[in-house]
């Protein structure tokens, strides 16, 4: 186990070193989420207010798309000097490589959902810290979720031909659950009357979504990516 | 061999045939429904298609699994047979849920959870058929993998009705159909189950074929 935990840190700590050289993905994914949220602005806000409870679709689906952004390029590095092969032969366990990758994209992620979230709550005057830890919650397990998902997808799809267009084509169908109660379980906690029950319902079924989808990630990395 | 899959194949066929022309006899004569009438006579068809649906993911994601990890050809060939058919009765499902949605809540679609999670499922082996149509070399392994996803799906669409209230029928109304509404519902279920296993068959068949073919080109271009 401590072994493992080594592996992911190393390659997370490789991770952070190259995109802390040239910060392409954290600028162009956080750009690309702000600017969702300027487009979402056009069709969600009438007579200058916004239409209730939009913000936190808002929040999820820029979230989501810059997500999609980070997986595609956080794989897509691998394949220089095909690196992504010198990775998967290192010997060492392939569910650490996969978890050291996994944390480098959740760390992005949450780096962008600062930013999305203080442009969010700035634009649109939403209360999304009326309830912080909820709130958290909800941003956290619904990030790994997604990225769980995504980091394998991505990584499987990474020799693939036309893995551009089929990232989003896989990511979607199955990670659509967990936007669908992030975005409620956010609902409750904005709303003038807040639900907290219903939010705390929400966060255990992302929680059981995380719980489902990790462990199937950390169960078919191996197999997809034996060549 | 061939011959005798043949012949039962033909048997499985003639089966399915008998079995769908003698439903419309039975459903005819099975009781309308209290509060829908008419129109609730779709619950022998649409619901199913829809049990097909589940079953057909149900074989592609197992299948997918045995392949996975076991690296059986045969089992993928299964695999990607299932997924068409998943996609098939889904259309079928998602064709025939709008017409009963129109009458009953009077709008072709409603975005309760059920009926968007059926999307989902339908999405999810919508994009196994594209992975492997353009996923290139080796996306044979990469959409195993997304149809064991798909799988592990499946009971959080079917948890979801009881624990999400919606506007879709409770998954109890099934089990408390009438004995004159049941008996007409439980048969075509098998019509369909019998349809189910001739097309699994028939499109198994045909892949096995095709892996055969080409086997026999790879040793023909080895060979000259």
């Amino acid at each position: 186990m401590r072994e493992v935990l080594r592996v992911a840190w190393l390659v997370l700590r490789k991770d952070i070193r190259v995109e802390s050289r040239s910060r392409e993905v954290l600028y162009t994914t956080t750009f690309f989420a702000t600017s969702c949220v300027l487009v979402f602005s056009f069709a969600f806000v009438r007579s200058g207010r916004p239409v209730e409870g939009a913000e936190s679709g808002i929040v999820w689906v820029a979230l989501a798309y810059a997500g999609q952004l980070a997986l595609g390029r956080a794989f897509e590095r691998e394949l220089h000097h095909d690196a992504l092969r010198g990775l998967l032969l290192a010997p060492v366990e392939r569910g650490a490589i996969f978890a050291g990758k996994l944390l480098g994209i959740v760390l992005l992620m949450a780096l962008v959902e600062v930013v999305v979230v203080f442009f969010v709550a700035l634009f649109f005057s939403t209360p999304f810290f009326a309830h912080p830890f909820l709130f958290v919650g909800l941003l956290a397990a619904g990030t790994i979720g997604f990225a769980g998902v995504g980091a394998l997808f991505a990584a499987m799809l990474a020799r693939a031909q036309s893995r551009a267009v089929l990232l989003p084509v896989l990511l979607y169908p199955i990670t659509v659950p967990v936007l669908i109660a992030g975005v409620n379980g956010t609902l409750a906690l904005i709303q003038a009357d807040p639900n907290l029950d219903l939010a705390r319902f929400w966060l255990a079924l992302i929680l059981f979504f995380d719980a489902v989808f990790l462990t199937l990630a950390f169960w078919t990395f191996e197999p997809l990516m034996t060549e | 061999m061939t011959r005798m899959t043949g012949r039962w194949s033909i048997v499985r066929l003639a089966v399915a045939a008998v079995m769908f022309a003698v439903a419309p006899l039975l459903i005819a004569q099975a009781p309308y429904e209290a509060t829908m009438g008419l129109v609730a006579k779709i619950v022998y068809f649409h619901v199913p298609v829809w049990f097909m649906m589940f079953l057909a993911i149900f074989v592609c994601g197992i299948s997918s699994g045995i392949y996975l990890f076991r690296e059986r050809p045969a089992a993928d060939r299964l695999a990607v047979s299932a997924a068409e058919l998943a996609v098939l009765f889904g259309a079928m499902g998602l064709t025939t849920g709008p017409l009963w949605a129109r009458v009953s809540w009077g709008a072709w679609w409603v975005w309760d959870v059920r009926l968007t999670l059926a999307l989902i499922l339908e999405m999810t082996f919508v994009a196994y058929l594209l992975l492997r149509k353009y996923g290139g070399p080796g996306s044979d392994k990469l959409s195993a993998g997304l149809a064991l996803f798909g799988m592990f799906n499946v009971p959080i669409v079917y948890v979801s009705v009881n624990v999400w209230r919606t506007l879709h029928p409770s998954t109890t109304v099934v089990p408390t159909l009438g004995a004159s509404m049941a008996g007409p519902f439980w048969w075509c279920v098998l019509a369909f189950l019998a349809l189910f296993l001739v097309m699994l068959e028939g499109r198994r068949r045909l892949a096995d074929q095709e892996a055969e073919l080409d086997r026999l080109r790879l040793a023909y271009d080895e060979e000259y």
